[in-house]
């Protein structure tokens, strides 16, 4: 086979060339970097206005993105064969790492989520798990016949539920069940039959009492109970949810204006540059501006799964699929508790949220899926 | 990869398209709910939530006008607005109060009184999220430590108010009155919507008086509001009309004169302009420092003030009721004359007393050996109680009542001054009335040289006098003289022409009006005593006021106890053919009038005739502060 490689190179040296120009050379998929480009940018816009301090808090952001795109740069380049050959000890490598967490983690708010080892950044490893759990999975069933059997789905369920328990514990529930979405996801593009898709949501939906009488917090509870009735608390624990449907509805169809946003500028809206900044978005860019940034997301989310459906192997299609159906998952996750549909959790907006770990570790998942992509044709033959 | 060569692998490329396939459709359902979502929450309830987000920010907040100034009559500023920084916390906004005034006290001096007066305003009724003064008269230095740690204390605030200031406080307590803090008794008797956003009311005096223009009239400013409440902007603006300043007739110089006179002891003077009404000078002694009231006097001073045996806090010139004693004879000598009881010529013999006829009741004159024979205007100059007594039974009470009614006994005689008493007039009607009891003749005899029941103040006492200098002429006692510097006051307190006093004639005046000015410059006069010196002609009348009858029993004045003395009074005008100023003057347990209350009339009609001292000109008189090292304190 690399013998063949090298005699294509050799053969054709322009082939990379002709088909893609240089982004091609660089393993970049310039569909996708546009889509991202486009909504990190955007993002970029928003945050000048939701930050106070104007002009810095773009340029830390930025700066950011630039670290993350270099990091993509780098994770296009790998072969996908690295990958599914460093999957089993990049999950190993997690797992430890969370065992570490509860044992010398550090803490914030009663949970502990940061590891501080000698020589290494401190590093949230439930954050790296959220690509070492897709990517596990993808290893271990792509090495069987698909659509899998019942034993291997029950060993996939494990190694997903695994770190979902070990997170679990820190306490971080929003990223545990994020964790756990993304083993799910790779399952289902596996070929899980719709039989026990059924049966897994309703035991799922069985399990809910049980969370919320053993497993959840009461400030999870509390924020719940919020959700369903803001007004019971409107300068509480309500607050976010109130301000930020206000700063949304008051922004109606084309939005107050870019640094216009009455909502954010005067401080009513709690989180506004992390977690809240699309109720800025909202509020300063009104509905249309929300349209093009969920159109933005799901182009994204489509371009990534075209990708891992043009991929060449099991593990490469499960791979990409899962981290396309995970990022849909946090856009979705964001969303709906910014409007108030969902309970509020602490989960970013993708690519837009002020905050490093967050982007670094989406533009990874995105180099991976480059890689899957560019990498393809010296494969095939 | 033993398994891969077994597996078709383009079925599982088919079953991983169809579940993208899938993927995608949800992806998009998804988007479609959540862009629905926000259709809704932006397009559909956007007028809704627009309402709740305008609330948020938007505010309307009154302006609270700038209280109207008040002048003397020579434009010496007495009641002021000067800014004051203070520390206030909107309680809304703590949640632990006690640390929140911890940390504060670490930042700037709170004392005791401070928190206990906070914690009692906190208590009052007051508007939500209206911020309530913890410290007033914050320092440079105090206030630059809060700006540094005003991040770290939520809920408070500095504030910039324009507090009510009295240059003069104590000598002017009981003229302006003072402003204080609305309390609840206030809130229910003033519009609530004019009051918007003023702090302070008229509590007493002048202030209370006109309140109504010294207030002015609120204005209003749309304002956005950051989530804190501050304000981030104004949006509109209305500007409140400021109240009117108020000149006085009052002279600040003649109220120090006046005071200084007084000195430490407890009593009133009263000078009028008796060609107006208007009031130079209005004293009651002790006085208290009003500013101390302004932004709320904590329990200790106030208890301090309220339980002082000398009560400073009473307004003796105008709500202090004394028998008028002699000061009333120059009054009855016109009535008698003019009701035909007693002519000039007629002699009463004075023994030293006066017994009823047909009875036993012996009244005593104040001089035991009595004056022997005396004319009406011999009764004057030497106050011979029996002359009157004489006269005032043959009177009877019910037309000496009528003679003396019309000089203004009985009846509140000023215009503008707060809570004027009117003392009391008594008359058969009125004890029939009041006491549900006849008459007697001893009734008249006491009231004849204003005692019994005969009760006036300082305020009126110089009224009544006034409409002997003005020879009949009568024009009640006012303080405002001009509004907003030059609209004469009758704009607002129009002139209430008050019919002359109609009796006797002319020459009966003049008669009366030498004996007073006998009181004073004869040899035999009871007030003979101040006159050395005197380059002016000056009336008046001595009069001294029972505090405790002895009945009939000589007493030694040293025995009695102080509080048991007499109340001294003297009545003054001058000069006496062309009156500038009447006096009246009461010093309690002061013992004889021509002794303490005199001389301290003297001292207010030569300032008002002479000349005031220089250095009290210097003091006052704007123009002339530079010279001076600001002892007055007023700064413009």
């Amino acid at each position: 086979m690399r013998q063949e490689f090298v005699r294509q190179i050799a053969m054709d040296p322009d082939y990379l060339q002709r088909r893609g120009g240089w982004l091609s050379r660089l393993h970049l998929d310039p569909w996708l970097l546009l889509l991202l480009m486009l909504i990190m940018g955007f993002g970029l816009v928003v945050l000048y206005s939701a930050g106070e301090n104007g002009m810095a808090i773009v340029r830390s952001q930025a700066l950011r993105i630039g670290v993350g795109l270099l990091v993509m740069l780098f994770f296009a380049q790998l072969d996908p064969m690295l990958y599914r050959r460093w999957s089993p000890w990049l999950y190993l490598a997690g797992i430890v790492a969370l065992v570490l967490v509860l044992l010398f983690g550090a803490g914030a708010q009663g949970a502990q989520r940061w590891l501080a080892l000698p020589g290494l950044p401190r590093f949230q490893p439930s954050e790296a798990m959220k690509i070492g759990v897709p990517l596990m999975v993808a290893w271990f069933l792509s090495q069987l016949v698909l659509p899998p059997r019942l034993l291997p789905i029950l060993m996939a369920l494990v190694l997903t539920a695994l770190p979902g328990a070990l997170i679990i514990a820190q306490p971080d529930l929003g990223t545990a069940v994020l964790v756990i979405a993304s083993g799910l996801a790779v399952l289902f593009l596996a070929g899980l039959s719709w039989k026990l898709i059924m049966l897994m949501v309703t035991a799922g939906g069985a399990s809910i009492p049980v969370l919320w009488l053993f497993v959840m917090r009461d400030y999870q509870k509390e924020r719940v109970l919020t959700l369903l009735n803001p007004g019971s608390d409107p300068l509480g624990a309500g607050w976010n949810i109130t301000q930020s449907k206000a700063a949304i509805g008051s922004g109606g169809l084309h939005g107050k204006g870019w640094g216009e946003g009455t909502q954010s500028h005067l401080d009513f809206l709690p989180e506004s540059h992390t977690d809240f900044i699309l109720a800025v978005l909202a509020e300063e860019f009104g509905f249309i501006g929300v349209t093009f940034l969920l159109a933005l997301y799901a182009l994204v989310v489509v371009r990534s799964l075209f990708i891992a459906s043009a991929a060449q192997t099991s593990f490469s299609r499960l791979l990409s699929g899962g981290l396309a159906i995970i990022f849909f998952m946090y856009v979705v996750v964001n969303v709906a508790m910014v409007s108030g549909l969902m309970p509020v959790v602490g989960v970013p907006l993708p690519l837009v949220s002020f905050g490093g770990t967050s982007i670094v570790t989406l533009l990874a998942g995105f180099g991976i899926l480059m890689a899957v992509h560019t990498h393809r044709r010296m494969l095939e033959s | 990869m033993s398994w891969g060569t077994l597996r078709n692998t383009g079925q599982e490329r088919e079953l991983f398209q169809r579940r993208s396939f899938v993927a995608v459709i949800a992806v998009l359902i998804v988007i479609g709910v959540l862009i629905g979502r926000f259709y809704y929450l932006q397009v559909i309830e956007h007028e809704t939530y627009s309402t709740i987000s305008d609330r948020n920010r938007l505010q309307v907040q009154p302006v609270p006008p700038t209280r109207g100034l008040i002048y003397d009559r020579n434009g010496v500023l007495l009641a002021e607005n000067r800014p004051v920084f203070s520390l206030t916390v909107i309680p809304e906004q703590v949640s632990d109060m006690d640390a929140l005034i911890g940390e504060i006290r670490d930042i700037v001096d709170v004392r005791p009184e401070d928190v206990e007066n906070f914690r009692q305003r906190m208590d009052e009724r007051r508007r939500p999220f209206e911020p309530v003064p913890l410290r007033y008269h914050l320092t440079e230095a105090e206030m630059a430590r809060l700006a540094v740690n005003r991040h770290s204390l939520p809920g408070v605030e500095m504030e910039a108010r324009l507090v009510r200031y009295y240059p003069y406080g104590r000598l002017t307590s009981h003229v302006l009155g003072y402003v204080g803090r609305i309390n609840e008794q206030d809130a229910r008797r003033i519009d609530q919507v004019a009051y918007a956003g003023t702090h302070y009311i008229g509590k007493t005096g002048l202030e209370r008086v006109y309140e109504e223009e010294l207030h002015g009239e609120v204005g209003y400013q749309n304002v956005e509001t950051n989530a804190r409440g501050r304000v981030m902007r104004v949006l509109e603006r209305e500007d409140p009309s400021p109240g009117r300043d108020l000149t006085l007739s009052l002279d600040i110089r003649l109220q120090q004169v006046a005071q200084e006179a007084l000195g430490d002891r407890r009593g009133a003077v009263v000078a009028i302009n008796p060609e107006t009404g208007g009031l130079l000078a209005q004293v009651s002694t002790p006085g208290f420092d009003t500013n101390k009231f302004v932004t709320g006097i904590d329990h200790k001073s106030y208890a301090a003030l309220r339980d002082s045996p000398d009560k400073p806090l009473f307004n003796r010139a105008t709500r202090g009721q004394y028998p008028p004693g002699s000061t009333i004879k120059p009054m009855m000598a016109l009535a008698g004359l003019a009701s035909d009881t007693v002519t000039k010529s007629e002699i009463v013999h004075d023994p030293g007393y006066y017994q009823l006829p047909n009875s036993s009741q012996v009244f005593r004159n104040w001089k035991r050996q009595g004056h022997g024979d005396t004319t009406l205007y011999d009764a004057i100059v030497l106050s011979s109680d029996t002359y009157f007594y004489k006269m005032a039974y043959e009177m009877g009470g019910s037309r000496m009542a009528d003679y003396l009614g019309r000089f203004g006994f009985g009846s509140v005689t000023s215009l503008d001054v707060r809570d004027e008493r009117s003392g009391i007039l008594p008359s058969p009607e009125w004890k029939r009335r009041v006491h549900d009891a006849p008459w007697y003749p001893g009734d008249s005899v006491n009231m004849g040289i204003g005692q019994g029941y005969f009760l006036s103040t300082p305020l009126q006492l110089a009224a009544t006098t006034s409409v002997l200098a003005n020879r009949g002429e009568r024009h009640p006692p006012r303080h405002l003289r001009y509004i907003d510097g030059n609209i004469p006051a009758q704009h607002l307190l129009p002139d209430i022409v008050r019919p002359p006093v109609d009796m006797g004639s002319e020459s009966d005046w003049e008669y009366v009006i030498n004996a007073m000015e006998d009181v004073v410059h004869g040899s035999e006069g009871t007030a003979r005593r101040i006159s050395p010196g005197l380059n002016y002609r000056m009336a008046g009348k001595t009069g001294t006021s029972q505090v405790f009858s002895l009945d009939g029993e000589e007493y030694d004045e040293d025995e009695v106890a102080e509080r048991m003395r007499d109340h001294a009074l003297f009545v003054a005008f001058a000069p006496a053919d062309d009156p500038e100023i009447v006096v009246s003057v009461l010093v309690e347990n002061g013992g004889s009038g021509s002794a303490t209350a005199a001389p301290v009339a003297r001292q207010v009609t030569d300032a008002w005739i002479n000349g005031f001292p220089d250095v009290l000109t210097r003091q006052a008189l704007p123009g002339s502060m530079e010279s001076d090292g600001g002892t007055a304190g007023g700064q413009p």
